[in-house]
């Protein structure tokens, strides 16, 4: 094909066909679809299988899909799971008999920039550490990523305040802009050789200048789109300062500790280790889950747990992901995916919570929280 | 703490799972009060377990859970490991009720020990809370190893009643070696002719020079913060008092996020830790 300047256009069928390239070279692809009511992350053999013409609708504790009246193939914001679960699944064998484990690698198929932060969020913590979580790595391993421009934030989304997004920038093999106005077709960028070979056995089509301008656009567009954000500077300072305050009393009045936004969340990381085995002490194995700080036992030591309140549970959590994350992993523990929040049951918005222990109204330019208006 | 960059691991290796426990023979086992037991144990595969003075293990048996406990063994004796486990939970019971020849499993060493030897040329303090005195044992062991590098060797150990006191005949022969010693309990029986209090009230008239001590604490947490701030009052510089500190352990090796202390996991940042780095910490309730 000759030295490329890319980025180039795939047509619809061209992203059909890296579906079936990646499942040719063996490896299991996995990536958006809809399933009882919400769009999650799992295997996928065809673009039949993608939530076409769906986007979805987010507020706090809310989620509701919608038809577009389109045939957009990535026209929804962030689907209800993460891909955390692909690399550190929910539960495990650690001793004993259990599922031979034996991972492949993986395609992923669809990664919003926010979860491709999430990504290396969890690498930072389980990966590039001294001493590695062996079975992330195992199953990290030649993970292959196809990447999409976000271009249909959610009400709940601000990754473009953290500057996750909403274009990744890094971490992908290919990355597609999906543009739907005068002919649905997908602006593709190569991001390692991989994918350069992928882009070329797909058929690309040279983009025109208009295909730029437009992918530009809907970037652009889509970053304006997302009102919310944390104001950054003094962010780590201002909660380590706040530990005392009676907000966290406050929010823990409303917080049920369901545990349910560390769940969805795709940096949360935690994990606890159980002994199980019969009656008789045969069949004894140790399975490793994922665990929640909101929970109490998450903390427990002889006697009681060291954080017996739910005010103290959610500070904990909030604080991790915009202090000590910082301390610990060099970076924010939060990628703005707004998962949290729209899938909170009580619908406690984290940004909301974050400006009132900061002693700030609202998020800068949140003007549903700051009018007191509601949404959705 | 930066993140370090290390190569993505190479395949899996079953041997290099840190996860996977090594298997110890129990040799044998010693009550040393009513709930309290000291273990010792052999590596099945013959390979010491080499520690500090300090660290734990993540020790348990398979079926009934792994718990973070410190070693109370000799550093010089690496191949003899040596616990002192008090029966308050499932996996304790379950390490408790084990009897020679049981196979027990281990994780680690793991954590920052004592490093003891930064006292010497000077005075050592050893304070210590009920349990609280395992974890100081093999400090004061490796001291004795050394004991003309260190001036007044000063153990304050406060325990429950005179039935909780660990160690009782050892107490005595640390006595002998030039340590001194002084016990105190909460409660005394009716006729209890030894001081009775708190272990923190032994602090402002123990013999040792605060400028020039290493002063080591461990116990209940609550304990802990006192006597810090007692030693600290008597002019100990915070930097050089460090406590043992616990909380909920589920891995070991910083993965699990279960140990945190606001931006610390104790397990590999601690569990000892200097007071100037916890004292603001450990001051804000249930962080």
């Amino acid at each position: 094909m000759g030295v490329r300047a890319y980025p180039v256009v795939l047509p619809v069928d061209g992203v059909q066909k890296l579906i079936d390239l990646l499942r040719g070279r063996g490896l299991p692809v996995v990536g958006p679809t809809p399933r009882d009511g919400v769009i999650v992350h799992a295997p996928i053999t065809s673009l039949a299988d993608l939530p076409t013409g769906t986007g979805d609708d987010q507020a706090p504790g809310r989620y509701r899909l919608r038809a577009r009246g389109d045939g957009a193939l990535f026209g929804y914001a962030v689907p209800a799971s993460s891909w955390k679960h692909l690399f550190l699944p929910p539960r495990e064998v650690l001793l004993g008999d259990g599922p031979a484990t034996d991972p492949v690698p993986v395609a992923l198929f669809g990664v919003r920039s926010c979860d491709l932060a999430a990504l290396d969020l969890h690498d930072r913590a389980l990966l590039r550490r001294p001493a590695v979580d062996v079975r992330y790595a195992r199953r990290r391993q030649g993970t292959v990523v196809v990447a999409v421009t976000c271009t249909e934030p959610s009400a709940m989304c601000f990754c473009a305040g953290l500057r996750t997004g909403p274009e990744p920038s890094a971490g992908y093999d290919v990355r597609l802009t999906e543009l739907t106005d005068g002919g649905h077709r997908f602006l593709a960028v190569p991001g390692t050789p991989l994918g350069e070979d992928l882009l070329a056995e797909a058929g690309w089509d040279p983009a025109a200048a208009r295909d730029v301008e437009a992918a530009a656009d809907a970037v652009r567009d889509a970053a304006g789109r997302m009102r919310r954000a944390p104001r950054l500077d003094g962010l780590r300072e201002d909660l380590y300062g706040a530990a005392d305050l009676p907000h966290w009393e406050q929010v823990g009045s409303r917080c049920l500790a369901c545990a349910g936004c560390t769940l969805v969340c795709p940096t949360c990381f935690c994990t606890t280790v159980e002994d199980t085995s019969g009656v008789r002490g045969e069949d004894a194995r140790r399975i490793r889950v994922w665990d929640s700080c909101f929970t109490a036992a998450f903390s427990y030591l002889h006697g009681g747990s060291v954080r017996e309140s739910i005010a103290s549970r959610y500070r904990q959590w909030i604080t991790h992901k915009f202090a000590t994350w910082t301390d610990q992993f060099g970076v924010l523990g939060c990628v703005g995916c707004g998962r949290c929040t729209t899938w909170c049951p009580a619908g406690i918005d984290l940004l909301a919570e974050l400006a009132a222990v900061r002693g700030l109204s609202a998020p800068p330019g949140d003007r549903r929280v700051t009018d007191g208006t509601e949404t959705g | 703490m930066t993140t370090q960059e290390v190569p993505a691991p190479s395949a899996a290796d079953p041997s290099t799972d840190p996860m996977r426990p090594r298997p110890f023979r129990l040799l044998a086992h010693r009550f040393d009060t009513d709930d309290t037991v000291t273990v010792r144990l052999e590596p099945v595969d013959g390979v010491p377990l080499a520690f500090e003075a300090g660290q734990y293990t993540m020790i348990g048996m398979l079926g009934a859970g792994e718990v973070p406990i410190s070693i109370s063994g000799d550093p010089a004796v690496p191949d003899l490991l040596q616990h002192t486990i008090r029966d308050v939970g499932g996996v304790t019971h379950a390490l408790v009720r084990a009897r020679p020849g049981d196979l027990v499993g281990v994780r680690g060493p793991y954590g920052r020990g004592w490093s003891v030897m930064d006292g010497a040329g000077g005075d050592v303090v050893l304070v210590a809370g009920g349990i609280g005195l395992a974890p100081l044992r093999p400090a004061l062991l490796e001291i004795l190893a050394h004991r003309h590098r260190f001036g007044r060797v000063v153990v304050l150990y406060g325990a429950r009643t005179p039935a909780d006191i660990l160690y009782a005949d050892t107490l005595d022969s640390w006595r002998s070696d030039g340590v001194d010693v002084a016990e105190i309990v909460d409660y005394g029986p009716p006729g209890y002719r030894g001081r009775v209090g708190r272990v923190t009230t032994l602090v402002p008239r123990a013999g040792f020079d605060p400028a020039n001590t290493l002063a080591l604490v461990c116990g209940p947490e609550i304990m802990m913060r006192y006597a810090a701030a007692a030693l600290a009052d008597r002019g100990v510089p915070p930097g050089r008092i460090r406590l043992s500190l616990e909380r909920n352990m589920k891995c070991g090796i910083g993965l699990c996020g279960h140990c945190q202390l606001r931006e610390l996991f104790i397990c590999t940042d601690g569990p000892v830790l200097p007071w100037s780095r916890v004292e603001a910490l450990l001051r804000v309730k249930e962080v």
